[in-house]
């Protein structure tokens, strides 16, 4: 069991990192990354079994799939202080001759990333064929992915969600960032999907629901309940009811930080509720 | 001219298949994804002796796309399986960002390309699918000319490391490779040496081109024919080799003139040795339901329309 105060921390310090990308370069997507600050934490800091170094074909090693490439920030911030790449690098972000694009890419070899996201709907898909191709290797490491909740909406996610069922691709966690706001407002305004629960139980998928997805230990315990339930013939949805812009809280329940940065003084506001940890970049 | 002698018509798809079959056996890293077209792409070999590792992902396209991606993340060579259309329109954003950006190692094979598909009409046959491919960053093209040209492409494209696009057909056409020419990607194959005008291939076309040039010849025409089965890269300087000689030149593709192979050798003309140049190719219209003989021959697009394109082009010289 790792140190949880360490993952507070961590936490803490990945918000800061967060906060001080995007205000660096006035763009990017704070809110979701902010929402997604612990999940990420916990993943990469607990649940994932890595081997040091990166190798794209992650042989041996459970493997992370972003499907929603906008949060970014939230995403170099932890594979940087995971070890994949220097910390110091955060501060290229979304800058000119960067790794650190805007949404993340393998084109420009930056370690810890295996796919290209950002055009939404693809990531799950994807993931599937990464944890088929550990099936024919015979490799009993698992697959994660994320996908926003939002991002839902797009078609072939449903293409996806059915293959993985009917072809019982069950050594695949697949997380959703259920944090119901996306670009034009609540995704219950824009376009309404109902209850996920019972969409993906239909689809014949295993479905648990963190409920506090913003709590280190509510997502540990969730996600090994969900390492759990692989393994038993169905694909594993994990539902993750998160906040939006958590941890800075004029940015917290709303969709108005899914893809504006903080000014100065809102910067200093949020820094301030999120005291240096680990050590800025 | 050099003669080319038919030896026994087939479907280039069964190139494909018979390509595949022989890369089941011999490379356990090849694996197969089709949505819903076994019969078709012929896939039935390979999915009998490999069940393991071949992919029925039914009737969704965007997702086959994805997941040959995913299985490339473990060292997997996956080709993926449908018609021409539903290989590329449909699926561009999945290519462009899953497979080229990513530099994903999967090869999208493609069949029913073209007018030459039929009966179904402008639904199925797509006549954009060249110039969507080579616009995307890293993406290898390829169009192949008959049975024993597209079965040693598929098996050249599993050495191939990168995204890569193999485009071939459902009508039974004339075989004329030799079975055991080796398919280097990239490299253009002169099929016939000549000095009036030089007519450059891909695909279906290929075989008319060599039509041509004996009616030409027996017009006392003398025409170097080049078949580009690879459409990106280019093979440069053995177009630039040849229009030096020739002083000018036809291209012939199943494909809109805009954005295909054309326009690719116009291009390098243009930058190196400006000389006239005549399409053969759709002229930028969707195609209909028809037998493929009259469909070629209503849109222009066999022997007899090179013949007049190198006619008209000798003129301009």
């Amino acid at each position: 069991m790792s140190n949880t105060q360490h993952l507070h921390d961590f936490t803490t310090q990945v918000r800061r990192d967060i906060l001080r990308m995007v205000h660096a370069v006035n763009s990017g997507h704070p809110g979701g990354s902010l929402g997604c600050a612990e999940f990420f934490t916990v993943l990469y800091q607990h649940v994932l079994k890595r081997n040091p170094g990166f190798d794209m074909d992650g042989k041996g090693e459970d493997l992370f799939f972003l499907s929603n490439g906008h949060i970014s920030p939230v995403f170099y911030s932890v594979l940087a202080r995971s070890g994949y790449f220097p910390v110091a690098e955060l501060a290229t972000f979304r800058k000119l001759n960067s790794r650190l694009q805007g949404h993340p890419t393998t084109h420009d070899g930056l370690p810890g990333v295996r796919m290209a996201a950002g055009s939404l709907g693809q990531g799950l898909s994807v993931a599937i064929g990464a944890a088929q191709a550990k099936k024919l290797n015979n490799d009993n490491h698992l697959i994660y992915a994320l996908t926003g909740d939002g991002e839902l909406q797009e078609g072939q996610n449903w293409e996806a969600i059915m293959y993985a069922s009917a072809k019982k691709v069950d050594n695949l966690i697949a997380t959703v960032d259920l944090n119901g706001q996306q670009i034009d407002g609540a995704t219950t305004d824009v376009l309404n999907m109902g209850n996920l629960k019972a969409k993906f139980e239909a689809f014949d998928w295993d479905v648990l629901e963190i409920t506090e997805g913003n709590n280190i230990e509510a997502i540990i315990k969730g996600m090994e309940e969900a390492k759990n339930r692989t393994g038993k013939g169905k694909p594993v949805c994990v539902l993750l009811h998160t906040v939006m812009g958590n941890g800075v809280d004029f940015m917290m329940h709303t969709h108005a930080w899914h893809g504006k940065a903080p000014n100065d003084e809102q910067l200093a506001i949020g820094l301030a509720q999120n005291a240096e940890t680990l050590g800025d970049y | 001219m050099k003669k080319y002698t038919n030896t026994g018509s087939k479907d280039t798809r069964s190139g494909f298949g018979a390509g595949m079959t022989e890369l089941g056996q011999k490379n356990e890293n090849v694996v197969a994804l089709c949505a819903d077209l076994i019969g078709s792409l012929k896939f039935d070999d390979f999915k009998k002796n490999h069940p393991e590792r071949f992919f029925q992902i039914g009737i969704a396209e965007a997702n086959m796309i994805g997941i040959a991606a995913g299985l490339t993340i473990g060292g997997k060579i996956p080709f993926t399986g449908t018609f021409a259309n539903f290989s590329t329109g449909r699926v561009y954003d999945q290519i462009r960002q899953s497979v080229a950006y990513s530099d994903k190692n999967v090869k999208i094979c493609a069949s029913h390309a073209g007018l030459t598909l039929g009966e179904d009409g402008a639904t199925h046959q797509i006549l954009e699918d060249i110039g969507l491919m080579k616009m995307l960053p890293g993406m290898t093209v390829i169009n192949t000319c008959d049975y024993n040209q597209t079965k040693a492409a598929t098996i050249a494209l599993a050495d191939h490391h990168g995204p890569a696009y193999l485009r071939f057909g459902r009508p039974v056409v004339p075989n004329f490779t030799p079975a055991d020419e080796p398919f280097v990607i990239g490299k253009a194959i002169l099929l016939s040496e000549g000095t009036d005008v030089t007519i450059i291939a891909t695909g279906h076309l290929v075989w008319e081109a060599l039509l041509a040039a004996e009616t030409l010849e027996a017009k006392g025409i003398s025409s170097e024919v080049i078949n580009i089965h690879t459409i990106k890269p280019l093979d440069d300087e053995a177009i630039l080799k040849s229009v030096a000689k020739t002083g000018c030149v036809v291209t012939a593709e199943e494909h809109n003139f805009l954005g295909g192979l054309g326009e690719s050798v116009a291009r390098v003309l243009a930058l190196n040795n400006p000389k006239p140049q005549e399409f053969v190719a759709v002229n930028d219209s969707f195609g209909e339901s028809g037998t493929p003989e009259q469909l070629m021959e209503k849109y222009k697009l066999n022997n007899l329309a090179i013949v007049e394109a190198v006619e008209r082009v000798i003129k301009r010289k």
